[in-house]
């Protein structure tokens, strides 16, 4: 599917504890740092939420890369 | 107080450092009406400066902003930036506090932070907040992070060119702005203005300020900071180049003739700037040169083990008297002495000066105002019994103020100065606190979704990148989504008027707002949806501009496609989510306390004079515990007396019941609702509390090291001060006294981990001073690795020296040997560090000084209340920094030498904080608890015990039917158990699988899978 694309752009959801990890994603926000526009953060109330289910989810639905952060 | 019916329930507090901000939540979480005055533009104080924290590497600002928030949020917290305190006037109860509240030149009401206004600022200026290595603007905000998260301008630097007044979309530019005077009536007041930092420039000989690369250290925790100057990157200032040799200068500004006491942190935050400079550059060489190594607290021996085995930080014995540069490279030259003995001279790229606290003109100032005392150090003068108490009645002080402490031991304070507070003004509890009430909930259950979608602006901080036009027509065709529009700024006053007209007239059953972060903004919207009479679980934010277009200002049109997925998303989870209640429970106002001690008798008391009732549990027959050995103090006072009155007052108490002879058997329930019993004699007692204090103590360790027990002229430090009570002929006729620090159950850094047992080098030089005011004939020589005689507890250590005791320091590898001449005399053999030549003496008496150990049956409570220890078998608190007297369940408390060995007054003030943190709990009306929180499904449970070992807070317990159970009033929302489970038999609430999973299909469907 991603094929479709013209170039490869990995499409890649973070999952972000939402004390630390989300704090940090914010934070580069605040000082105005860049990052690319694919990655997309959903926010979880601990890392220890995180479940395989997630992760296998998202590939099934065409993420290129996962990512947990917390 | 005359007349306790005129006590007002309103408490100031002065300083908004963490000190304050902890002493404010306490206080407005028990039913006081809070002032919090700040001087500066914002709060958070020095930690909001700190990289990271000492001595598990905790992020400070992570640990510190949701602190922050929540003040800035508090109904009953009155937050006042930027003003000061001129005149207190009245008595304990009833005090009128005039306060000068100056300009901010910027409506806090109206400006969001954005910072907009700062790119068309052209006043540039040294940033005071990154201490000038970096610049801000003339209006600017103090730090990323500020809170209140509002703007400023600097008056002085202004060109009053209107710039951002002209840029301001929110249009909260006020240069008319003027300063008020405002007066505030409160019934007590805690004073937690911390300490300034010594002006290292007055130590010409080190360059500071005209060598570049001579910083000072919180120069370089900005340095280390990812919001700094550098970014996180660790530079030269000369040239911008990494640097290759580090050096770190101990005790600038500290332990010298000018400011004769220790700063207590700075050995400490040295070590921890050396780890993380390591961590940033590996190949770096650091080298601290110091003259003792303070580390007095729980895990800093660990921590300083660490940095030396692990990160191969060097630790030099010398004090630098001069630094010299070399004009060309700017890199730094010191001429030192080595451990060896050899003088040495050597280059460094970087040098740090490890600069320590002292109090400013500003506090004098301040203290002449509120009518305070200060001590000869120019810091709060406090008695020894009393270590929260200033001179003035009804004015208490906490954190650094008193004496330099660091971040636990501050927020300590701030609880038990606000306990002090809530003594005073218990007849005034509830008396000032608003409740807010709210419409009746709307029943959305079974309604198809009708969704409300808010798009920010953000004034041109959202809509200077994304289009949000576009944005708007494309959530407008979304399933589900009655409603959209745009806002310039969701967050105004103005624009949740028009949230809930839109809930109403829409008939909306499910909102979403993109605009910033949830982490600061979903508690303003929540509120306005149950204003609405909406359940606030029916709300979703989606982060367009913190996660959208502050990082992706450069790609506007990939932006705009990243926000429409970011809404796409929050609108397929804001489906399904549910309506989720809290419950309210009752309580009981009892507190269990566990040990008679010092702290146990303190928590007690100041529990009773709050009105609360206390179970005292004491396993032996009389109370006292330690404190019954102690007979003498460094100031002179006497423990005994102060002990009976604390006995006289806690016996005296109809709320305090007393159980001595006495074991805890049994514990159960949860905060709030604790049910324990207690073994009294021979009889088992019933009782039900809603909080539990740990405050068993520790013992002194008496093993057969160096002879002990085994011959008589061989005493630990507390036979010796009872010696000294009872028996003082036998010691003024000696002729040599020799003490041995740091004897204990371990070898150094061997089979069991060494640890500092913080008291022992102050108690030998109080000892000491003893003997030697006794005959000063009497030679005493202390034998010691380092001496810690923290803080204040310096002075005593600089008399002994002038008293001629004789400081001899040996090095773990070498212990002092002791043997048994022919003639029966003890000789003491030891290798002098620095002299780096055998000693003997043959000492009449030899004391030594032991390391304090856990009360015996600590894991045994440990085990009963399910309760964590450390390695060394002390009770381990919830989070070492910023909760230090609970413990991770909630309602559990700890105080005293149960938590770590300390002095008296550290146990007092320790002791207090647990009676204040309690007093959160047991002032309530009703406990709520619920929301977003776990629950199992029973039919899929296969009761595999996988949560109850997932669950960090004891939450999931096997109830009656053999099945998995999650008691709500434990569960934190962690959503641990719900991962961990096998037969996916629990979920948690507001982050069910569902709800998660519909996110991320949402943001992939545009794959077509």
């Amino acid at each position: 599917m991603n094929a479709q694309r013209e170039f490869f752009e990995p499409e890649i959801v973070a999952f972000c504890c939402h004390y630390c990890a989300y704090a940090a994603a914010d934070m580069a926000g605040s000082m105005r740092l860049s990052y690319p526009t694919n990655v997309k953060i959903i926010k979880i109330p601990c890392s220890g939420k995180t479940d395989v289910l997630y992760l296998l989810k998202a590939f099934e639905a065409g993420a290129d890369g996962v990512f947990v952060a917390g | 107080m005359n007349n306790s019916s005129q006590a007002i329930g309103a408490v100031m507090v002065v300083g908004g450092g963490i000190a304050g901000i902890q002493a404010s939540l306490d206080l407005a979480e028990s039913g006081f009406k809070v002032y919090l005055i700040e001087s500066s533009p914002a709060v958070g104080g020095r930690m909001a400066q700190l990289d990271k924290t000492f001595p598990t590497n905790d992020c400070a600002m992570c640990i510190l902003s949701p602190k922050l928030v929540e003040c800035s949020r508090h109904l009953n917290i009155n937050l006042m930036t930027l003003a000061d305190v001129l005149k207190v006037e009245g008595e304990p109860g009833n005090f009128e506090v005039t306060l000068r509240l100056r300009p901010r030149y910027v409506d806090l009401e109206k400006c969001t932070g954005c910072g907009a206004c700062f790119k068309y600022c052209p006043v540039k200026v040294p940033d005071e907040f990154n201490l000038g290595l970096s610049e801000r603007k003339a209006i600017y905000l103090m730090y990323p992070q500020a809170v209140p998260a509002a703007c400023l301008i600097d008056m002085e630097k202004c060109r009053l060119c209107k710039a951002c007044a002209k840029r301001c979309q929110a249009g909260a530019i006020n240069l008319d702005d003027k300063e008020r005077i405002n007066k505030i009536k409160v019934g007590a007041i805690i004073l937690a203005i911390g300490t300034d930092l010594y002006d290292a420039r007055l130590k010409e000989e080190l360059g500071f300020g005209r060598y570049q690369n001579v910083i000072t250290a919180l120069q370089f925790e900005r340095i280390l900071s990812p919001s700094g100057p550098y970014l996180g990157h660790i530079k030269r200032p000369s040239n911008g180049e990494e640097p290759k040799k580090i050096a770190f200068l101990q005790c600038i500004g500290s332990r010298d003739l000018e400011n004769p006491f220790c700063s207590s942190v700075c050995c400490m935050y040295a070590t921890k700037q050396a780890i993380l400079a390591k961590e940033h550059l590996p190949q770096a060489h650091c080298e601290i040169f110091l003259m003792d190594m303070r580390a007095f607290s729980k895990g800093f021996d660990s921590y300083f083990h660490q940095a030396q085995e692990r990160y191969g930080v060097k630790y030099t014995r010398c004090r630098v008297s001069a630094i010299k540069e070399n004009p060309t490279s700017k890199n730094l030259l010191i001429k030192y002495q080595t451990d060896d003995g050899e003088i040495r001279k050597e280059e460094y790229n970087l040098v740090i000066l490890s600069i320590g606290a002292q109090t400013s003109n500003k506090t004098h100032e301040l203290a002449k105002a509120l009518g305070i005392d200060l001590n000869e150090y120019g810091f709060c003068q406090t008695k020894e019994f009393t270590p929260l108490e200033t001179s003035r009645p009804g004015v208490y002080l906490c954190g650094p103020f008193g004496e330099p402490k660091d971040i636990p031991e501050t927020v300590t304070q701030a609880s038990g100065g606000a306990a002090k507070a809530m003594e005073l003004l218990v007849t005034a509890r509830n008396t000032l606190v608003e409740e807010k009430t709210y419409p009746e909930e709307k029943q959305v259950e079974g309604e198809e979704p009708r969704i409300g979608v808010f798009i920010c602006h953000c004034g041109t901080n959202i809509a200077g990148v994304i289009d949000v036009k576009e944005v708007l027509e494309f959530v407008k065709n979304l399933p589900g989504v009655i409603h959209a529009e745009t806002m310039l700024y969701t967050c105004s006053g103005d624009s949740q008027k028009i949230i809930k007209e839109k809930i109403e007239e829409s008939e909306l059953n499910r909102v979403v707002v993109a605009a910033c972060t949830p982490r600061t903004h979903e508690p303003l919207f929540q509120e306005t949806l149950r204003e609405a009479g909406l359940n606030p679980y029916l709300f979703e934010m989606a982060n367009i501009r913190d996660q959208g277009s502050w990082v992706h200002s450069k790609e506007p049109e990939q932006a705009t496609e990243k926000a429409k997925d970011l809404i796409r998303m929050s609108i397929a989870r804001v489906r399904a989510l549910e309506p989720l209640y809290g419950i309210s429970l009752g309580l009981s106002r009892n507190a269990l306390i566990i040990g008679g001690g010092l702290a146990g008798l303190t928590a007690a008391l100041s529990l009773s004079e709050q009105g609360f009732g206390v179970y005292l549990v004491e396993r032996e027959s009389q109370l006292g515990g330690n404190l019954r050995k102690i007979f003498s103090t460094l100031e002179g006072n006497s423990p005994e007396k102060y002990l009976k009155e604390l006995i006289d007052k806690v016996t005296a108490s109809p709320r305090i019941t007393l159980m001595l002879n006495a074991r805890l058997v049994k514990t159960g329930g949860f905060i709030g609702n604790y049910q324990s019993v207690v073994r009294v004699g021979g009889e088992e007692k019933e009782i039900e509390h809603g909080v539990t204090i740990m405050a068993t103590g520790g013992r002194e360790y008496r093993g057969e090291d160096y002879l002990l027990g085994k011959d008589l002229r061989v005493l630990t430090q507390q036979d010796l001060e009872k010696v000294l009570a009872s028996n003082p002929e036998k010691i003024k006729n000696a002729q040599t006294v020799v003490m041995i620090q740091c004897v204990g159950p371990f070898k150094p850094y061997q089979e069991k981990p060494f640890y500092c047992s913080r008291i022992c080098c102050t108690v030998a030089i109080k000892n000491a001073l003893r003997i030697k005011e006794l005959n000063p004939q009497v030679q005493v020589v202390i034998l010691y690795k380092d001496i810690r005689t923290y803080g204040f507890k310096e002075k005593y250590y600089n008399q002994s020296r002038e008293k001629g005791i004789l400081f001899v320091r040996f090095s773990d590898e070498k212990l002092p040997k002791l043997g048994v001449t022919a003639d029966n005399n003890l000789q003491i053999e030891v290798e002098d560090f620095s002299l780096r030549k055998s000693l003997i003496f043959q000492p009449d008496l030899l004391v030594l000084s032991t390391a304090i150990l856990p009360a015996e049956g600590s894991d045994e409570l440990a085990s009963i209340l399910k309760i964590p220890l450390t390695e060394e078998g002390f009770f381990l608190e919830a989070h070492v920094k910023l909760r230090p007297v609970d413990f991770s369940a909630e309602g559990l408390f700890l105080c005293g030498m149960a938590h770590y060995p300390k002095l008296f007054e550290e146990t007092v003030s320790q002791a207090l904080a647990t009676a204040g943190r309690a007093a959160t709990i047991l002032s309530k009306k009703e406990l709520k608890v619920g929301g977003v929180v776990a629950t199992v499904f029973p039919k899929k449970c296969a009761a595999c015990l996988t949560c109850l070992r997932a669950c960090p807070y004891g939450a999931p317990f096997i109830n009656q039917e053999g099945l998995a159970q999650i008691e709500v009033a434990k569960c934190q929302g962690c959503g641990s158990c719900a991962a961990e489970c096998p037969a996916k038999a629990i979920q948690l609430l507001h982050y069910k699988d569902e709800q998660i999973i519909l996110k991320e299909e949402a943001l992939l469907e545009k794959f077509g899978s």
